[in-house]
């Protein structure tokens, strides 16, 4: 029997554990794919929103500030890269100013610390390839970029370290209530529990629905993105905001924590989170909206598209709260969700509390997660660590500089991967512009090796998803 | 440590390079290398046709590199093999790792930079669709298959026809697999004409010029159907001409790009056209000193040229080290109409012994034609061909004697239908 079970290992759901980890609780996590962080986690706009778009009043607009305000530390705790590189919402006539300075009022309101007004010259000075149409801006400095699968990824390694089970591959298809805990039925049977949090991301309606009745209605909602090689992020310095307007939220383009320029995403609804397939037409859509605030950005140098699906709602708020007695839904969670985060896991906590969760401090819970990043180190740490462990003196992926040392870490890591992605999201291998053209089959033999297992067993990404099909004719 | 030459790489480039350096007199020689052993992208085609022009027999990539390892046994060329190259500076540092001795910084009196070049992705060319897995660049696929033993798929379908592709059509059809189109984006193939003959007419494998591929699906997170449009002269799809394919398996064959990052980091001045350094006619960058050659300059269709291009940066590498000279006045090479692009770009006319060697590459498909060269308005000198295309790499002699009578700051070569 779980005190707690959460469902869905997303950022909120891994957020929600790492805080739970803390206390002296049974956790599990069930997350029905091979890996963390396989939803709209890991394909989003990696942005840490200061927190001047929610509307003022919200708990949106509380934990999007607080959220943002704790990212920084807990980045620098568990080696998640983050770059606090601030924000621009661009206004390019004078209904976008008016825009503008009702952000600005909006987050003062939200708290949001530190905004400025800027006039056309200080953003061209700023962003000397902002179109000069620009007639002015908001400054945020409290926004970030920050990497989101490694975050999704640390918040749930500390959490397992604290003694949360991670199940993975774990469905769930059912869920009763049994006079003082819930029974949910998975596909590898059932797990009891005592309370339970829903964070199943577009699935979190589905999952309310199992023990309340319907009250919100997550529409999935597509974004597609391109990133674009190292040589196109002096496009822009911080990330650059379009003002909202009556067609959305406008496309965003920003450095990456990688050091790349990401351009994206339109919005369209879509049937589910399989339904993430890239169009012509979104792509071109995107490159059409993104010349309006960059004009020059190079597509040649595009080194990869994506897209993502969000849990949108059917309103401009997260579903926070009770569903039922012991059941939290913290469901509906689009954007800033990823900037939300740890502040919605607190909040879980405060109404776990109210559900009647006893909760007692570990002594010593840990809090802190230690990686080696090679490429950032200095050359005596270089040095010092191909002496530890000389498997840090051989490059795999060539375009990112990630070491062998690096890529047998995150294979025996506490949420050990099985494919390749899921060495990408935690090393860095493959994200860089040849995709993993080189360093993939290297990747592969390491992991065939690592884990015991035949290359023909290794996965792409999620299940299914099989790269070798049989071994070459042998000699007759 | 000071080495007399550094060579970054130990492909076909790096190897001719550091053999024809050492046959000039320079002793003190290093090639860095970071796979385990030299040879680079020949040890994974293991196809024949190498070797026709350097050594007047047909080779398989192996057997190519093999003769060059070989004769720098017979020399005191030195060779670090996995050992990666983090950084080169503009004064001639290799900042180097390696299992063995960790972090290390080397220094050289001159460097040749042979790292080679990588594939254009799926990403760079903004395909449409599911991401599952079974999309492979060619080289990746090749790889697989001829180092590791394995099958990447059964049903196979190939976007562009770069000679790695067309070299890929024909193994996996020879292993088993079904190799059900080969498509082409623009109106003419990108690989070599033998390539067509030999992989793709030979096995009956249709090649559909102007055409792309435009959408893909997945079953399970494995690619299931490709559905492939034809192109206007624009080369945007048009609408109701769709055919789907079931396959399991995309190959990716749509362009290389020189691999420069340690270029660009040492400061080096770059040609927008080939991404690759712009050189003197000896194959010097912009940094006095630090030399360039094979793919990482421009991609070249054939490693024979690779050979001969990189043994002139050897020579001119060890000659830097020997008999330092004094910089003169370079002649700017211009693309005239239908010229993509030249290497050399620039040249030194008083450092030309007999023949300046000019690659370069055309536009579009010529037939009967000619390629003029000239001196402002002055034409130098004309060559006919009867045939060329973008795909085969063109390249002319031109004698010392002409150049002399170069007065203009820029030699113009272009091209035109006779």
């Amino acid at each position: 029997m779980y005190d707690v079970a959460i469902i869905g290992c997303g950022v909120v759901g891994a957020a929600a554990a790492f805080e739970l980890s803390k206390y002296k609780l049974n956790i599990a996590v069930l997350e029905k794919e091979n890996d963390v962080a396989l939803g709209a986690s890991r394909a989003n706009s990696a942005i840490v929103h200061a927190g001047y778009d929610p509307e003022p009043g919200t708990l949106m607009a509380r934990l999007n500030v607080q959220g943002c305000a704790m990212a920084e530390q807990l980045c620098k705790d568990l080696s998640v890269p983050y770059e606090k590189i601030g924000s621009l919402v661009l206004a390019f006539s004078e209904s976008e100013r008016k825009t503008v300075n009702k952000l600005y009022d909006r987050g003062v309101k939200n708290g949001v610390p530190d905004m400025q007004i800027l006039s056309r010259e200080e953003v061209l000075q700023m962003e000397p390839e902002v179109s000069p149409e620009v007639m002015g801006a908001l400054y945020a400095p409290s926004a970030g970029i920050i990497g989101p699968w490694e975050y999704t990824v640390a918040l749930a390694e500390v959490a397992v370290q604290n003694g949360a089970e991670m199940k993975l591959r774990t469905k769930v298809e059912g869920i009763d209530w049994t006079e003082e805990h819930y029974v949910i039925h998975t596909n590898k049977g059932n797990v009891e529990a005592k309370y339970i949090v829903n964070a199943a991301g577009v699935h979190s309606g589905e999952i309310h629905e199992m023990v309340a009745e319907k009250s919100f209605e997550i529409r999935p909602n597509r974004g597609e993105y391109y990133v674009l090689d190292k040589c196109e992020v002096t496009k822009a310095r911080h990330t650059l905001f379009q003002c909202p307007n009556e067609n959305g939220k406008g496309v965003l383009v920003s450095p990456t924590v990688g050091g790349n320029l990401i351009v994206g995403p339109n919005a369209e609804g879509v049937s589910g989170e399989e339904d993430n397939h890239n169009t012509a037409a979104g792509m071109a859509f995107v490159q059409r909206m993104a010349a309006k605030s960059v004009p020059n950005i190079n597509y040649r140098h595009s080194i990869r598209n994506f897209a993502g699906v969000r849990a949108n709602l059917n309103k401009d708020e997260f579903q926070i709260g009770v569903a039922a007695k012991q059941f939290i839904d913290l469901a509906g969670i689009k954007s800033p969700g990823l900037t939300s985060a740890p502040a919605i896991a607190l909040e879980c906590i405060h109404l776990l509390q109210g559900e009647g969760l006893s909760m007692e401090q570990k002594e010593n819970p840990i809090t802190t997660r230690k990686k080696i990043h090679f490429r950032s180190l200095s050359a005596e740490d270089k040095q010092q660590v191909i002496k530890e462990n000389p498997l840090y003196g051989r490059v795999i992926c060539r375009c990112e500089t990630i070491t062998e040392g690096e890529i047998v870490d995150a294979i025996h890591s506490p949420i050990p991967p099985c494919s390749i992605d899921g060495i990408k999201r935690r090393a860095g291998s493959g994200l860089g512009r040849c995709q993993g053209g080189f360093c993939g089959p290297r990747v592969l033999d390491i992991l065939a090796r690592e884990l015991k297992v035949s290359p023909l067993d290794i996965l792409q990404d999620k299940d299914g998803s099989f790269i070798l099909m049989n071994e070459t004719k042998k000699e007759v | 440590m000071l080495y007399d030459l550094i060579v970054v790489g130990g492909g076909p480039a790096g190897l001719a390079a550091a053999n024809s350096a050492w046959e000039k007199g320079l002793r003190n020689i290093l090639i860095v290398e970071r796979d385990k052993e030299l040879g680079g992208i020949l040890n994974q085609c293991i196809h024949n046709g190498f070797g026709l022009h350097r050594f007047k027999e047909e080779l398989t990539g192996p057997e190519y590199a093999h003769r060059f390892i070989e004769m720098l046994k017979d020399t005191s060329v030195q060779v670090m093999t996995d050992t990666m190259v983090l950084t080169v500076t503009e004064n001639k540092e290799v900042h180097v790792i390696n299992t063995e001795k960790g972090y290390q910084v080397l220094k050289a009196k001159a460097v040749i930079l042979s790292m080679g070049c990588r594939e254009r992705t799926r990403g760079a060319i903004a395909i449409p669709g599911a991401r599952p897995a079974g999309v492979f660049t060619a080289g990746s696929a090749q790889r697989y298959l001829n180092m590791e033993g394995y099958m990447v798929g059964k049903r196979v379908v190939i976007l562009g026809s770069g000679d790695i592709g067309l070299i890929m059509a024909r193994r996996m059809t020879l292993e088993g697999a079904r190799v059900l189109a080969c498509v082409e984006v623009m109106p003419y193939s990108g690989g070599l004409m033998r390539n067509i003959v030999q992989c793709l007419q030979d096995y009956d494998i249709p090649l559909y010029l102007s055409h792309t591929v435009t959408d893909m699906q997945a079953e399970n997170g494995r690619l299931s159907h490709v559905t492939v449009s034809k192109v206007d002269e624009k080369r945007n799809p048009i609408p109701g001409t769709e055919m789907e394919f079931d396959c399991d398996t995309l190959l990716l064959s749509v362009g290389l790009i020189p691999e420069n990052e340690l270029t660009r980091g040492a400061g080096i001045q770059m040609d927008m056209r080939t991404n690759g350094a712009i050189v003197y006619e000896n194959m010097e960058t912009s940094i006095p000193g630090v030399f360039a050659c094979g793919n990482v300059v421009h991609v070249h269709d054939l490693v024979d040229y690779v050979s001969q291009e990189s043994e002139k940066a050897g020579a001119a590498a060890a000659d830097f080290v020997l008999n330092p000279k004094e910089n003169e006045q370079a002649v700017q090479l211009k693309n005239g109409s239908g010229v993509s692009y030249t290497v050399p770009q620039q040249v030194r006319i008083p450092r030309i012994e007999k023949n300046l060697e000019v690659f370069f590459r055309v536009r579009q498909v010529y037939g009967n034609s000619v390629i003029e060269v000239k001196d402002g308005e002055n034409t130098l000198c004309s060559f006919k061909r009867e045939y060329m295309t973008p795909g085969e790499m063109q390249q002319i002699k031109l004698p010392r004697v002409l150049l002399d009578k170069v007065t203009a700051d820029t030699i113009e070569i272009s091209v035109r239908e006779a």
